[in-house]
């Protein structure tokens, strides 16, 4: 068996274990990539539309030019990596085992971990859509990599279920190459994906979106032959007398990402309840000197902001290497920060009291959209800290808040700070 | 093939029932084959089916699947030595909510004991029943224990028996479906949409087709009325359960349980809703509610947020109310029909059965000499050691490379289950043969590998490969064909 | 006459902006005069004006490609081309074919249906090893 030793190794050579690598690599220290596909980039290869880019590169490129980029810095760098393997085990002393054809099984052992493994769809299990199991059913992920890259059309008149980006690039996807995409069906009331997505992929091409209708049954034995979609009241549950029938001969889902973790799992560190790992203001799981970063933290909307956080999880990996590897420092304090009103999930999960240098950066989505809405940020005590007015919220929006806690006023005894999200105190206008 | 060929004997139908008799039969110096309708074996009830091998306290002392079921357990023990599939002996609760259900139970165990299910045990500490199954209801007052009820993958156990019985040279013949029978001169001749086969004997085991088979031949004395059953299916290592969990019964059925899977998912259902329509295989969006609904009746904290498929299977259910495994009018067509529950945990003693009925009809049952009981266990990339992965890898290198992440499958065994005895031809027939896709992403990351592999061993495009047999392939055109159509059609039109 | 017609307002336009998605409305005067209303920055305008005078969009697909390691490269046009003329280019792109090696940006189709809009490719594909 083959053993290499490295500073970082970097689990996933998708976007975010890309950007991570170059960062460890600028950094002076050693790493190596794993990566189960055939070649670098990710998810990305296959998103071939455009829109990636602006925060990061201030223009629009398409998926692959993005990682193509970053593929180029890789090799100009010559950062090691390996394809086609796949990590099967990492111990709780860091070290990971991986198979490949080539090498046969490969020990590595590393100082640090970055987690960038990314994520992947829920699937039709997951919504329980019932009826038949035919041929003619795919994630709109796999359909995309069916057509994009192996070359492949899932069917000739197709619904797609779900109205995240996903989805909808799909829908224009498809007409573009000949399809018919007969509906984009929405449980919500509103469009899951973003308003430019709903303009240039369904409205240009007269593709209905039908809200506030949930998928009722699945027709057709061998193939599929149709869908049934039914009204639903506000507790999503079906409105009688509401179905519709839709011939159709494909069925796409777009229901939705969960952060990848199994390997997260197996290597022993905590999960949160919305499926990424617990992580702290560093980045760095409940498993120390193991870091994560990426959509297999928390799913992001913006590439860029999956390199942002990448390049900080590399940072603070060489920052783990040159102050506390190996070295037996005292417990480090630590506070929760949790998810109050219609907050969905907020990350980190924690933050560590002893090290706050400056800003550190909060994510967060809502659970539903708002207007004119205030953000704050409270103590145990019911005490706001920090506050933030909005316009606006969407759930598929992330929300990034750089906060300072050096500047609040805070509690030396506090335990836990919350995120919540409620609407401004109008004054009151006679 | 030669139409002069005639077989000694011809199964219809190759799911667990039609493959267990192939099996039993395969070690005597015979002519065997069997058909099989869809484009794989254990397509039918035998895939959808809850794989739970009963005590056998169940069935009515009326009824032979009382004995049947209490004999077919036992057998389980050598089978498994032999043909190596998945199969645990885990024990069963069945609960009880109210005292009069105990009672119920107390007679239940008395009836069991006398018929030789001897192990049977009424628990009613409940600090016992939380320690032995820690997530069961804390309602539950009592349950009645049967440490022989087992966990078997009801299609690989089917696989097994099929390979067992190809090994020792009975043929397969898939995607036959019969159309007709004729019988004249003691010779059967079946015809297919395919093929014409000819047999001195026929077993009807064509499970939800049976009778229909049988009044092929105008024996027309029992009715198949399909009864759906629909089942929930969680994520591997979301709930850990201990036990197979059933609702004490009722008169209809078994209710609906709560059960681990061989392969540690666990899976809620059946329910049982009697149809027409032979074919209609769907889930319904009551009958997953009432499925859930009662399941977490005896499972409170259900991982629902991690269930992965929904699926129905379709009992057999015939007008007898009992399995019908006769020798009929017509000498040397055996029926073997109304197989319900519990015909999977009865397998083994309804082929023993036919064996019985075969040497009444005067066949000649001589064992062969090179007979092989044995079935190599599949080899799995989970099941090596690191020290033995690195050296399969360097021996065959495509133990390297893997397909399936979520279930952690090699491309090696899916080579496997493509080029092994009665290998896999469909995407499913890959899935349920090695696991490739069973996971929680549902095949969504490894649909595409699979398919590039089947494409190669089988040397058919992609857009030739399905899903399950005629008609369910996976994708229809290459890109761009659309769109090259389009123009041709429009410089046609000029 | 609809009520939209009676105050001259001929479309309305989704701003995409940012996400706060205003409704810009077009309106001819009886002069034939063209004015846009509700947008609420300057952006906002040059969009609606843009989108409406026209209207143009980036063709992302994919080209078929000869000994790559895939059968596909992704593309892209280098600039936006007409909205009236995609269906146009999608057809170009299918019928032609092209050849590994390729790197990012290469052109491959120049002045695709508008002389000044090329097709480009959007990632580098190499050739595939012949075994």
């Amino acid at each position: 068996m083959k053993t290499y030793n490295t500073d970082v190794t970097i689990i996933g050579g998708g976007a975010a274990g890309l950007a991570a690598a170059i960062e460890v690599n600028k950094g002076g220290k050693e790493v190596l990539i794993l990566e189960r596909g055939i070649e670098l980039g990710g998810i990305l290869m296959q998103c071939i539309h455009n829109g990636f880019g602006i925060k990061e590169f201030n223009k629009e490129l398409t998926g692959p030019e993005y990682a193509q980029k970053f593929i180029n810095e890789v090799n100009q760098l010559n950062i090691p990596y390996k394809l086609d393997t796949i990590v099967i085990e990492i111990t709780l002393d860091k070290k990971i085992y991986a198979v490949n054809k080539i090498e046969g099984l490969i020990e590595i052992n590393s100082k640090t971990i970055i987690l960038a493994m990314g994520c992947r769809e829920r699937t039709r299990g997951a919504i329980n859509v019932p009826g038949f199991r035919p041929a003619g059913i795919f994630t709109a992920g796999q359909a995309q990599r069916f057509v994009n890259i192996e070359g492949y059309l899932p069917g000739k008149n197709i619904v797609i279920l779900g109205s995240g980006d996903i989805g909808m690039i799909m829908a224009r996807r498809l007409t573009w190459e000949g399809c018919n995409v007969k509906a984009v069906v929405e449980i919500q009331p509103y469009v899951s994906g973003l308003l430019r997505n709903e303009i240039q992929c369904l409205e240009d091409y007269g593709i209905p979106l039908i809200t506030n209708y949930s998928l009722t049954k699945i027709h057709g034995k061998n193939r599929v032959k149709g869908v049934t979609i039914s009204k639903v009241d506000r507790n999503f549950d079906r409105i009688i007398g509401s179905d519709q029938f839709i011939e159709c001969d494909t069925l796409l889902l777009s229901v939705g990402l969960i952060p990848e973790n199994e390997l997260t799992r197996i290597a022993g560190a905590e999960i949160s309840s919305m499926g990424g790992p617990i992580v702290d203001n560093n980045l760095e799981t409940t498993l120390e000197g193991v870091f994560a970063c990426g959509n297999v933290l928390q799913v992001h909307d913006l590439v860029d902001l999956v390199t942002a956080e990448s390049k900080r999880a590399g940072r603070n990996a060489i920052e783990y290497i040159n102050k506390r590897y190996k070295k037996k420092l005292k417990g480090i304090e630590k506070i929760h920060l949790s998810a109050g009103h219609n907050i969905n999930y907020v990350k980190p999960d924690n933050i560590c009291l002893g090290e706050i240098l400056g800003e550190i950066i909060i994510n967060f989505r809502v659970k539903n959209p708002d207007r004119r809405i205030q953000i704050n940020i409270k103590d145990e005590t019911n005490k706001t800290l920090y506050k933030k007015k909005k316009s606006y919220v969407i759930p598929s929006e992330m929300i990034e808040l750089k906060i300072n806690l050096n500047n609040m006023e805070l509690n030396p005894k506090c335990n836990g700070l919350i995120v919540e999200v409620i609407p401004q105190l109008e004054p009151l206008i006679e | 093939m030669s139409s002069s060929e005639i077989y000694d004997i011809i199964i219809i139908g190759g799911g667990v029932i039609g493959c267990s008799i192939a099996r039993a039969l395969c070690k005597y110096e015979l002519k065997i084959c069997l058909l099989e309708k869809e484009a794989d074996i254990a397509m039918g009830t035998t895939k959808a089916n809850s794989g739970v091998v009963h005590a056998g306290y169940a069935a009515e002392r009326k009824f032979t699947k009382r004995n049947l079921c209490i004999r077919g357990n036992k057998l389980y023990s050598e089978a498994v030595k032999e043909l190596n599939f998945p199969f645990k002996r885990m024990g069963s609760f069945v609960v009880a909510f109210k005292v009069e259900e105990i009672k119920l139970l107390e007679e239940i165990r008395k009836r069991g004991i006398e018929d030789g299910i001897l192990d049977l045990e009424l628990i009613l500490e409940k600090q016992r029943i939380k320690r032995m199954e820690p997530n069961i209801s804390d309602d539950i007052i009592g349950v009645l224990h049967a440490p022989s009820a087992g966990i078997v993958s009801p299609y690989e156990m089917t696989f097994a028996l099929a390979q067992n019985a190809a090994m020792n040279s009975v043929k397969f013949f898939r995607s036959q479906e019969v159309i007709k029978i004729d019988h004249s001169d003691y010779i059967f001749t079946i015809t297919t949409q395919r093929n014409e086969f000819k047999s001195l004997n026929v077993i009807n085991c064509a499970g939800l087709y049976s009778a229909k088979i049988s009044k092929m031949l105008g024996l027309d004395y029992f009715d198949i009325t399909p009864r759906k059953g629909e089942y929930v299916l969680f994520d591997r290592n979301t709930i850990q359960l201990n036990k197979i969990l059933f609702p004490t019964p009722t008169k209809i059925s078994k209710g609906i349980l709560v059960c681990p899977t061989f392969h540690g998912n666990a899976f809620a259902g059946p329910n049982a809703q009697n149809i027409t329509d032979i074919e209609d295989t769907s889930t319904t969006t009551a009958g997953l509610k009432e499925v859930l609904e009662g399941a977490k009746k005896i499972v409170p904290n259900l991982p629902l947020r991690a269930s992965i498929r929904n699926f129905a299977g379709l009992r057999a259910v015939p007008s007898t109310y009992d399995f019908i495994i006769d020798n009929t009018d017509i000498y040397g067509f055996i029926n073997v029909a109304g197989i319900l529950s519990p015909g999977l945990t009865s397998s083994y003693a309804i082929a023993e059965k036919v064996i019985d009925f075969l040497e009444l009809l005067g066949v000649e049952l001589k064992v062969k000499e090179d007979y092989n009981p044995y079935r190599p266990k599949p080899e799995r990339f989970t099941d090596f050691s690191k020290k033995e992965l690195d050296k399969k890898i360097k021996e065959d290198s495509s133990w390297g490379r893997i397909i399936c992440r979520c279930e952690t499958i090699s491309e090696k065994e899916i080579l496997n289950a493509i080029q092994g005895p009665i290998g896999a031809t469909t995407i499913d027939g890959v899935k349920f043969r090695c696991r490739a896709g069973m996971g929680r992403c549902q095949s969504g990351f490894c649909r595409p590998r699979v398919m590039e592999i089947l494409s190669r061993e089988m040397k058919l495009p992609y857009q030739a490969i399905t899903k399950k047999g005629d008609d369910t392939n996976i994708l229809i055109a290459k890109t761009k064909d659309l769109l090259l159509k389009e123009i041709i059609k429009k410089e046609i039109q000029k | 006459m609809t009520e939209c017609e009676d105050r001259g307002i001929i479309k309305t336009i989704r701003c995409i902006v940012c996400p706060t998605g205003c409704l810009v409305e077009v309106r001819k005067d009886i002069g034939g005069e063209i004015s846009f209303q509700g947008y609420t920055c300057k952006r906002g305008l040059e969009y609606a004006q843009q989108e409406h005078f026209d209207p143009k969009r980036i063709i992302t697909t994919t080209i078929r490609v000869e000994d790559g390691i895939h059968p596909l490269l992704p593309i892209r046009s280098d600039s936006p081309l007409l909205k009236e003329k995609l269906s146009y280019a999608f057809k170009i792109i299918a019928k032609t074919k092209v050849k590994a090696p390729i790197k990012m940006g290469d052109i491959l189709i120049k002045g695709i249906a508008d002389e000044n809009v090329n097709i480009i490719a959007s990632r580098d594909m190499i050739k595939k090893k012949v075994e």
